[in-house]
Order: C-alpha cells, then structure tokens, then sequence
C-alpha cells in the first residue's frame, strides 16, 4: 500500500554501501549497473507482500544492486499488474504476478493476459481449503456439502469472483451442485472473512491454509479439505479433495516474478539464475515454510507453460460457474 | 516470573535498545512529514527486521508507530496539514491554538496526552487481551456498519458547525469514495476506461490536497490571517498539568474508547480519534468553545488515537487478525521471527511476548523527551516567513503524495483535491467530513452490502444481534435528536402565541 520515500532513502544508502562494496569486482558495464524495482499489485502486510519483499532483500545481495519494493495496489490487482506490463523492458523494472493475472480479463476487467510477461520464475503455490468453526456439526466435505444441497449456507473468504470464490464454486460444480448453492458474502480478503466466520457471520470460508493458521491453532476453526493432490506440510492431517469427496479438483493460487515482454535474453537469464540462487537459499526456505507458503520453482519457459494453462482452466471454470463476463 | 525476569533480559540490552532509539527517531520523522503515515513506516521497516533478532524486530516497529502517531500531530498544529489520518479529526482545533500563540499548549497536551493514552492501552493490553479479543470477534458486517455510521455521524452533527454543511461535505467524500473496482459488486465506477482510476482514490492524497493544498492556494491568494507572533519560548510542560488534571475524565474516557476502538479489527486510530473528538464536544460544559482552539477536544483525541495503537494487537496477538494496517504488517513479522500469532504465543517463548509488552511501555514513555525535542524543534518553522514555507510544505506534500503509490497520478489527485477542498472552504463548507467520508466510504458500503447479502434482503437484521442494535439505536437517536428539537421548538412557539391569544 504504501512505501518509497523512505525506501528511496534506503536505496541511496544501500546504493552507496553498494557501490563500495562492488569497486574491486567489476568495473565494466554489466546488468545490473543500477537499482531494480520490484512491483508488487498487492498491499503491504499481505502474504504476497511479505513474498516480494524477502525476495527483494535476497536478489539484492545476489545481484549487488538495491532492489526496491513498490506496491502499486488497488482495482483487485489491475493496476499493479498492469505497471508491471507497460513498464519499460529493460530488466530495471520487474513485479510479482499472481493467479489473478489469469482471471482479470475473463472478469472483463482489463486485456490484459500473461503474454504481456516475459516469465522469469514461479516461486509458489498455495492451494486452496475450506475452513469452518471448529464447533460446527460437520467433520467432512461430505457432510458440508449435504447441508449445502438447500441453499442456506454462505461463504466467504475474499471479493465477489476472487480466487477463492473459485474455487469454491468450481468444487461445487465438480461435485454435481450448482455452483452458486452457496452462497458468496464478499470480504476484503482472508482475515476479515475469517472474522466473520468466527463472528457467526459466514457459515464457512475457503482461502488458503496458511491464512486460516493462527485460528486453526487456537482452536477456533477446522479444515475439512484442502484442494490439491498433496497434504499441507504443517497440517498433513487434512484430506485432499481426492480422499475427501473423491473429486479431482484442485486450484489454488500462486506467484512468480516476471518482467516486461520484450526484456532481453540475457537479462532475463541473469534474473533467473539470481532467483534460482534465491529460492534455493536457506533464509527463503525458512521463510517461506515458516509462514506456512508452498514452495515451488519453475523456470521461465515451464512458467510461460503454467500461466497459459492456468488462465486456460481458470477461463473454463469461470464460464461454466458464470463469473466470466 | 521467570519468563519476566527473561524477557528483562531480553530488552535491557545495548542492541535492543539502539534499535528502539533508531526506529524512535525515525518514526517521528516519518509520522511528522505530511502524508507518510505510520503504516509507512512500519512497511520501510521490514525489510530491515529480516536481519534482527525477534526482539528488537518487534520493538522497533512498535516503538516507530507510537512515534508516528503522535509526530502526526505536529504538521496538523502547526501548519494545519495532518500528519496521519489520526491526527485529521482535531487539526482545526489545534491550528486555532496555534493562531492563537498556543501551539505549544496544543501540542504539549497532545504529547501528555499520547503518552497516557498509549500506557492505558498497552495496560490493556497487557491485562485483558484474550477478553477483549473475544468481543472484539463478535463484531460482523452488522456491527461495522453501525460503526461506520457512528463514525461518519460524529463528523457530520458534532464535530461541525453545521450539520447540513457537513454532510454535503461528507457525500462528497462518499462520492470520491466510490470511485473504482474495490467495492462489493468488483465493478468498476467512476473510471472512464482509465487503469489508475481501478484503484480508486487513495485517502493519503485526498488528504494533504484538501488540508495543505488548499491551505496553500488561499495564501497565494493572500486570505491568510497574519499568523500570531510566536510565543515568548518558555516551559513547554507548565500549565499542562492544569489542563490534565482539569480534563482527567477526557483523557480516561479517551483511552478506554481508543483501546476498544483499535481492538476492532478494521477500525482503527482515525475511527477513534473522530468519536473521541465528537463524545467530548457531546459530554463538554463548554460545547460552544470547540473549534475555537479549544485545547479539551485535544486530550480526548489524542489519547484516543494513540490507546488504539496498543488495542491494535490485542486481535493480531490472541487471533492472528489484524486490527488495522500496521499490525497485519506486524503479523507478518512475528511468523518470520518464530513467535506465531494466536494463544499459543503466550505459552511458547512467553519472555518473548512479555519483552515486546515492555518495549510497548518504554515506546510510550520514550514519547515524552523525543516528542519534546520534536516540538522544540519542529516550533522553529512557525519562525520561517511563510512565502519561504508555502513551496517547501508543498515540495514535502508532493513527495508524500507520489509515495503512496509511487506514481504520478497520487499527485494529481492531491492538487484537484486540493481545488476542490480551497472551493469547499471559501464557501463555508468544512473538509473533514469529506475526509472522514473517503477514509469509511468502502466500510460504509461493504459493509451495508454484506450485511444484506447474507440476512438475504431482511434489513430487519440490522437489529438482530445486540451490539448491533445498541449501537443502531444510538446512531438513529443522534439522526433523529436535531428533528425533535426543531419539532419541539415549533410546538413551543406555537403554544405560545397561542396562550397570549
């Protein structure tokens, strides 16, 4: 949300501790030969945030230029993913894309579409999962969705036509209901849905398990599915969709760093070897699994592939459940 | 006790304490120049606490908000341009003392004040969390609804002059408001095709063009009273005792509103300030004073805005749920540094969470010196000509604007605010409900949206759960209170010409 005043304070400061450090390696004009921002379409304190901001941190050391986090926020990613797009593609400007860069021009919101990236990595997922009180009647999937068959329950975890309102939908649909049997309170994002389902507002929320941690820890709320072919590695105990309803569905959402189309070869190879470095690092692992944050790597050409496929199956899944325009 | 003698460990050391100094001055820094807020701060922070040790990582950012939050208040007294969104709710109060010669009065109160509101609200804190917690759960769409209104009510009838002045001023606020994708339907309004119109606009430069902007068009125009000659420098602190002990009841009732406030996750500081602001115009003997540069308003808010602060964590420490900017940022920080939110945290690594509370009462009596070096200091710019201030505030007010979102177009919306805000003023209307009106718009209407979707149209719902409906009642009871008066004079007067026929 907000930022870079001060962090261009800070970038004066690292570029000058830079600088000196750097003298004796290399004197010739090499990519990076100056700060690089990295922006980020979400707002500060978010999980997307926090992502962009370690990676920032890390690459700076790698590359020994100060790389500098921007959160351009706001129209549910548009207008950051849309900076990221028309920045100019010299590899100084790259950002963090989420799964949402597949959703937004289905929703009719923007042209935009992945082709306006030039992939660099994938450096996450986090599937979806479905979380209710914990003193709510039902234990499984199964006995949810038998409550759901009437109509009266309500979900909540995110904005009308969000990620998790997906895939809540398209788990409905895979299972034989109408995608709108329950029925969709939009929130401001995973906390205050989660708020609301232990305020008794919300019958139950779908979003991601390291969202939903803190109140699963305390007690407060349990997970009944979690939407992937794997276990949670913190929470192993709750069933996939397979082992639950029997469904092959999964989605969840993911990041990646990618720059401009049109950045150059070598650029881009510089990037994708630094970030390479990055994700394999302890300090990133750490991080990430502290938080509870799937890991994930794939490179620039195997990402180009994920993002097509994924806002392939995300289109799909939005016609079918009538979120797509 | 172990765990107490641990956690003494833990803060009394030469790196904890530098990091708590540092960040001090660097969040008196931020909180002082117009437009970087607290939340800021916290977020330049970050990446710093990657390479510190859990301690100092929290206390750093806790000790950088206190700071930021009061150093708001700085800028609004002086120059009548709000440093935070916190400090908007009574920066016309101060400014008058300002005018008047009383700037130091105004901000040595609101120093005291802070002090005592943020040690109220990290006692809180500290004794109740899990209690205050728990009601603050409870609070669904419903209750934020009513919130919002009580809120944008306190601006509109109490605080102003004019009520019906005020709430066109505020529908112009929850005009601007509704510009953009974020709202319950993610259609886009008001956008004309245009992407940074998706994001709506930001309260930040909406702000700082209504106050400074417009503050400094009207000097360029040459409306400005010649300011007050600057007050013969002397005890910053002498007489505010007085008006502490005089306003003890204010301050009390101030903190204790703030905490609760702050406890709510998704009201915060501003929300807090605002009620407090208006409650002690409502409960004042001197009613007719506020707005006068009134110093009573003053210690009601500011204890208010800065007890929010330590209720803040309440949520973020026993749930994991944010209750406002700086703590989901915070939140954040605890995963990484191993102290994971929720109730666990008071029972693994216990000194950890004991330290960060110390760090929460040597932040709030740390104010104190620094925030009387700050004014000291900060004083000298009243002694500048302003023809030299005028470029150089909007020099500060530009940078503040584009670091919102590092773009242009936040410049942009703080000079045709600003316009907007100068036309507003020249012709009698006040600014702050407008402002008040963006910073709730969005709660306004998500909120009231939600609510219906899931009582499915009954608006009868509205009433069903019980704080909901107390806080219901007195909101339409504050509606309703200037229709019976007017209702009950018209009877009077027409009794009375009656019994003399």
């Amino acid at each position: 949300m907000k930022s870079s005043f001060g962090l261009s304070l800070a970038a004066v400061a690292a570029m000058a501790l830079a600088g000196v450090a750097a003298l004796p390696a290399t004197a010739d004009a090499q990519y990076p030969e100056r700060p690089i921002t990295l922006i980020v379409p979400w707002g500060a304190g978010g999980g997307t945030d926090a992502t962009g901001r370690i990676i920032a941190s890390l690459l700076e050391e790698e590359l020994g230029q100060p790389v500098n986090v921007v959160n351009r926020t706001g129209g549910s990613g548009v207008v950051g993913h849309q900076a990221i797009a028309t920045a100019d593609p010299d590899g100084y400007t790259i950002g963090v894309a989420t799964v949402e860069i597949g959703m937004m021009h289905w929703q009719g919101l923007t042209d935009l579409t992945h082709e306006a990236y030039a992939p660099i990595a994938l450096v996450n997922a986090d599937p979806a999962a479905i979380h209710v009180p914990a003193d709510a009647e039902y234990d499984t999937l199964d006995a949810l969705l038998e409550a759901a068959e009437d109509g009266q329950l309500q979900a909540s975890g995110t904005g009308q036509g969000g990620i998790w309102h997906l895939a809540l939908a398209g788990l409905l649909q895979d299972v034989g209901l109408a995608p709108d049997v329950i029925q969709w309170v939009p929130s401001e994002g995973a906390a205050p849905g989660l708020q609301d389902l232990v305020a008794g507002g919300v019958d139950l929320v779908a979003c991601s398990m390291p969202e939903a941690r803190a109140l699963v820890e305390a007690g407060r709320v349990k997970s009944l599915v979690i939407m992937s072919p794997e276990h949670d590695a913190i929470f192993p105990d709750v069933p996939t969709t397979e082992e639950a309803v029997g469904s092959t569905w999964t989605l969840g959402a993911w990041r990646g760093i990618v720059a401009p189309a049109g950045t150059p070869d070598d650029v881009v190879a510089t990037l994708v070897s630094a970030l390479e470095t990055v994700h394999q690092s302890d300090e990133f692992r750490e991080f990430m699994l502290g938080r509870g944050y799937g890991l994930l790597w794939a490179g620039p050409d195997e990402f180009r592939e994920f993002m097509a496929k994924s806002d392939e199956d995300l289109g799909s899944v939005m016609t079918a459940v009538g979120l797509a325009q | 006790m172990d765990a107490i003698l641990l956690a003494a460990e833990l803060v009394f050391r030469v790196d904890t304490l530098a990091a708590i100094f540092m960040a001090a001055c660097f969040g008196l820094f931020v909180g002082s120049i117009p437009g970087l807020t607290a939340t800021m701060a916290v977020a330049l922070l970050v990446p710093i606490t990657f390479f510190m040790e859990p301690v100092p990582a929290i206390g750093a950012m806790v000790t950088c908000v206190a700071m930021a939050i009061f150093a708001g208040d700085i800028p609004g007294a002086l120059l009548r341009i709000p440093g935070t969104p916190a400090s908007a709710a009574y920066v016309d109060e101060a400014f008058r003392m300002t005018q008047k010669g009383e700037a130091e009065r105004a901000l040595g109160t609101g120093l005291v004040c802070s002090v005592i509101g943020g040690l109220i609200g990290t006692t809180a804190l500290v004794l109740v969390a899990p209690v205050l917690a728990e009601i603050a759960l409870n609070f669904s769409s419903f209750e934020y609804f009513w919130l919002a209104c009580l809120g944008l009510t306190s601006a509109v009838f109490i605080a102003t002059a004019s009520p019906i002045r005020g709430f066109l001023s505020l529908l112009i606020g929850l005009l601007i408001a509704s510009i953009g994708l974020d709202n319950p339907a993610g259609t886009p309004r008001f956008t004309f095709g245009y992407a940074e119109l998706y994001g709506g606009i930001d309260f930040i430069p909406a702000m700082i063009g209504m106050f400074a902007v417009s503050e400094i068009l009207r000097h360029m125009l040459g409306g400005v009273k010649p300011q007050a000659g600057v007050a013969a420098v002397r005890n910053l602190l002498s007489g505010i005792g007085r008006s502490i002990a005089r306003y003890k009841v204010n301050i009390a009732r101030g903190s204790l509103l703030g905490t609760l406030i702050g406890a709510l996750p998704g009201a915060g500081a501003d929300i807090a300030a605002w009620i407090a602001y208006a409650l002690s115009k409502k409960f004042s003997r001197e009613p007719a004073k506020f707005g006068t540069g009134h110093v009573e308003g003053l210690t009601d808010a500011s204890a208010a805005n800065n007890s929010a602060l330590g209720g803040a964590w309440v949520p973020a420490l026993v749930f994991g749920i944010p209750g406002d900017s700086v703590t989901a940022i915070v939140i954040g920080v605890l995963y990484l540094k191993g102290m994971n939110p929720g109730p666990t945290v008071f029972l693994m690594n216990p000194e950890n969470i004991y330290a960060v509370f110390m760090i929460f009462f040597a932040a709030n009596l740390l104010l104190l010196p620094l925030g009387y070096v700050a004014i000291k200091s900060a004083k000298q710019v009243l002694r500048v000509p302003r023809r030299i201030l005028m470029p150089v505030i909007l020099l500060f007010c530009m940078v503040g604007a584009y670091a919102i979102n590092n773009t242009v177009f936040g410049i942009a919306t703080m000079l045709a605010l600003g316009v907007i805000g100068f036309i507003m003023e020249e012709n009698g209307f006040p600014i702050a409900p407008a402002i008040l009106g963006i910073v709730l718009g969005q709660l306004l209407e998500r909120t009231f949206v939600t609510s219906l979707i899931r009582s499915r149209g009954d608006y009868l719902a509205f009433f069903e759960r019980p704080i909901a409906a107390g806080l219901g009642v007195v909101t339409i009871a504050i509606w309703l209170t200037p229709v019976f008066i007017m209702l009950w004079r018209r009877h009077s007067r027409r009794q009375a010409p009656g019994e003399s026929a």
